[in-house]
């Protein structure tokens, strides 16, 4: 679980996140939603210690980030896994290297050990016979999950996704959301997941923080949104034509 | 202003690189990757050019001295001079600048880009000390480079000068061995420890602290090189001042 509390950050005069409180729920989907510019990637960075906010608390279980020290946070952050909006693979490491990596880095694991970890969670995300490959040598989709695996390879307590669909084609997305969703109920993580992807928000939405202007002006789920008056919402949830039919298609039908 | 913060941030990247160290074990093959990369990957055109400048500095030297009184002798003694002093440090320096420098720079930037420091700083990795600090270790080894250079062009203004019949073997290497000065040695190898640590550091920051996309790798890669080029011949200029003028 994590819990933030009246969280603040600027830069220079220009105030990003506006005292926003909320708590990411163990064994959930949290979802951050809002148009560009709405301050969801500046949240997640202060989620992940990259950012250090002006104002306000975050803390993972009981525990402030703000108050620990260097080596509490280090020891937070090899339990906490990343997907990168763009992969973040090394270059110049194989597949397997790539996902042994926090094992090599974290663990006193046996090579076999670890290779058998590795063709593990590979196995996990459907990917296999890849492990000799480069980043480069395979497409954006399994880079994803390659990314995914290497997120969950050393078993972390916390998951935080960046436009985890980005740059897919909408089938490939569609198995990617699926796969955060099943892999954070399996080992029980507290997922957090920023999105603007409608598709995401219907997919995996289990609990949803939108945010305008650096603010949290909705909070709810995947159903609650379709059924939510708050303008601010529905003018982002309805930007799409095809979510404009699909209302008017449940309007027809009630 | 801009400078100040630059040269702030450049030492304390230098802290964090020599604070909370990567695994030893994982440490260990970083290192040995860069050396390969950094010192053994640049053989190849260290000595090429050093080769056949040496040779240059010999037939320059020979055309210059037509004076029947100046002893033939002295084509060894400065193609040793100019190569041992000035050509092997300082200006194979200036070229791993252009070769290390900028391959150090845009590996870096290209890592920043594309989120790979993101990934490290998330993970609880030092990103400085696990990409910086084993480039500094693999260029302790720098000296050795700088060592076959020399030996590489005095070599070449023995060939250019005897084959191309400007000098005798015998008046080459009484040239080269004329008022020898050991500490000429000594300065030249310090002054390679300090473009060392200057080329495995300045190319670094210039890499770790970039902004934008690719445009901007190539950028800071061209004032990678700048930068470094211009700190070693204001080092250069200082050490020799220190070390000579006296």
């Amino acid at each position: 679980m994590i819990k933030i509390e009246n969280i603040r950050k600027s830069f220079g005069d220009e105030e990003i996140l506006k005292g926003i409180s909320t708590v990411f729920e163990k064994g959930k989907t949290n979802l951050i939603i809002g148009q560009s510019g709405s301050g969801k990637t500046v949240m997640l960075k202060c989620l992940l210690g990259l950012f250090q906010p002006e104002e306000g608390y975050i803390y993972y279980e009981d525990k402030a980030i703000q108050e620990m020290d260097e080596e509490q946070q280090r020891h937070l952050r090899e339990e906490i896994g990343m997907l990168f909006q763009g992969g973040a693979l090394f270059d110049s490491m194989t597949i397997e290297e790539n996902v042994m990596f926090p094992l090599r880095m974290f663990t006193k694991k046996k090579k076999t050990e670890m290779l058998a970890r590795v063709n593990e969670v590979l196995a996990r995300v459907n990917l296999e016979g890849v492990n000799r490959k480069y980043p480069a040598e395979i497409s954006g989709g399994m880079q994803k999950r390659v990314s995914i695996a290497r997120a969950i390879v050393n078993n972390p307590k916390y998951l935080f996704c960046d436009e985890p669909n980005s740059g897919l084609d909408p089938k490939t997305a569609t198995v990617i959301d699926n796969l955060i969703q099943e892999i954070t109920h399996e080992y029980s993580i507290t997922t957090v997941v920023v999105t603007h992807d409608m598709n995401s928000v219907m997919e995996i939405g289990e609990n949803i923080v939108f945010l305008k202007n650096g603010k949290l002006v909705w909070q709810g789920n995947n159903e609650d949104i379709f059924k939510t008056d708050n303008k601010d919402v529905t003018d982002f949830v309805y930007s799409s034509d095809l979510f404009k039919k699909i209302r008017d298609i449940q309007i027809e039908e009630q | 202003m801009s400078y100040l913060e630059d040269i702030g941030s450049y030492f304390l990247m230098l802290k964090r690189t020599f604070g909370s160290f990567t695994k030893r074990s994982v440490l260990k093959e970083l290192i040995l990757k860069e050396i390969d990369d950094l010192i053994i990957g640049s053989l190849g055109i260290v000595a090429f050019i050093s080769f056949f400048v040496g040779g240059v500095i010999a037939i320059q030297t020979a055309l210059n001295v037509d004076n029947p009184i100046i002893p033939k002798s002295l084509i060894g003694f400065a193609t040793r001079q100019s190569i041992v002093l000035e050509f092997a440090p300082t200006f194979i320096s200036i070229i791993m600048a252009g070769k290390v420098g900028s391959f150090i720079t845009s590996s870096i930037g290209s890592m920043r880009v594309t989120e790979q420091i993101d990934a490290l700083e998330v993970m609880g990795i030092n990103s400085l000390n696990y990409l910086v600090f084993p480039k500094i270790v693999a260029l302790l080894f720098f000296p050795f480079v700088i060592a076959l250079s020399m030996f590489l062009g005095i070599l070449g203004g023995l060939v250019a000068g005897v084959y191309g019949g400007f000098t005798t073997l015998t008046d080459f290497t009484t040239g080269l061995q004329d008022d020898f000065d050991t500490f000429h040695l000594v300065y030249a190898f310090i002054k390679t420890f300090v473009f060392a640590f200057i080329l495995a550091t300045v190319p670094s920051w210039q890499g770790f602290y970039m902004k934008g996309g690719a445009l901007e790798v190539g950028k800071a890669s061209t004032n990678s090189f700048v930068w470094t080029s211009v700190l070693i011949i204001l080092t250069n200029f200082i050490i020799t001042q220190l070390l000579l003028s006296s």
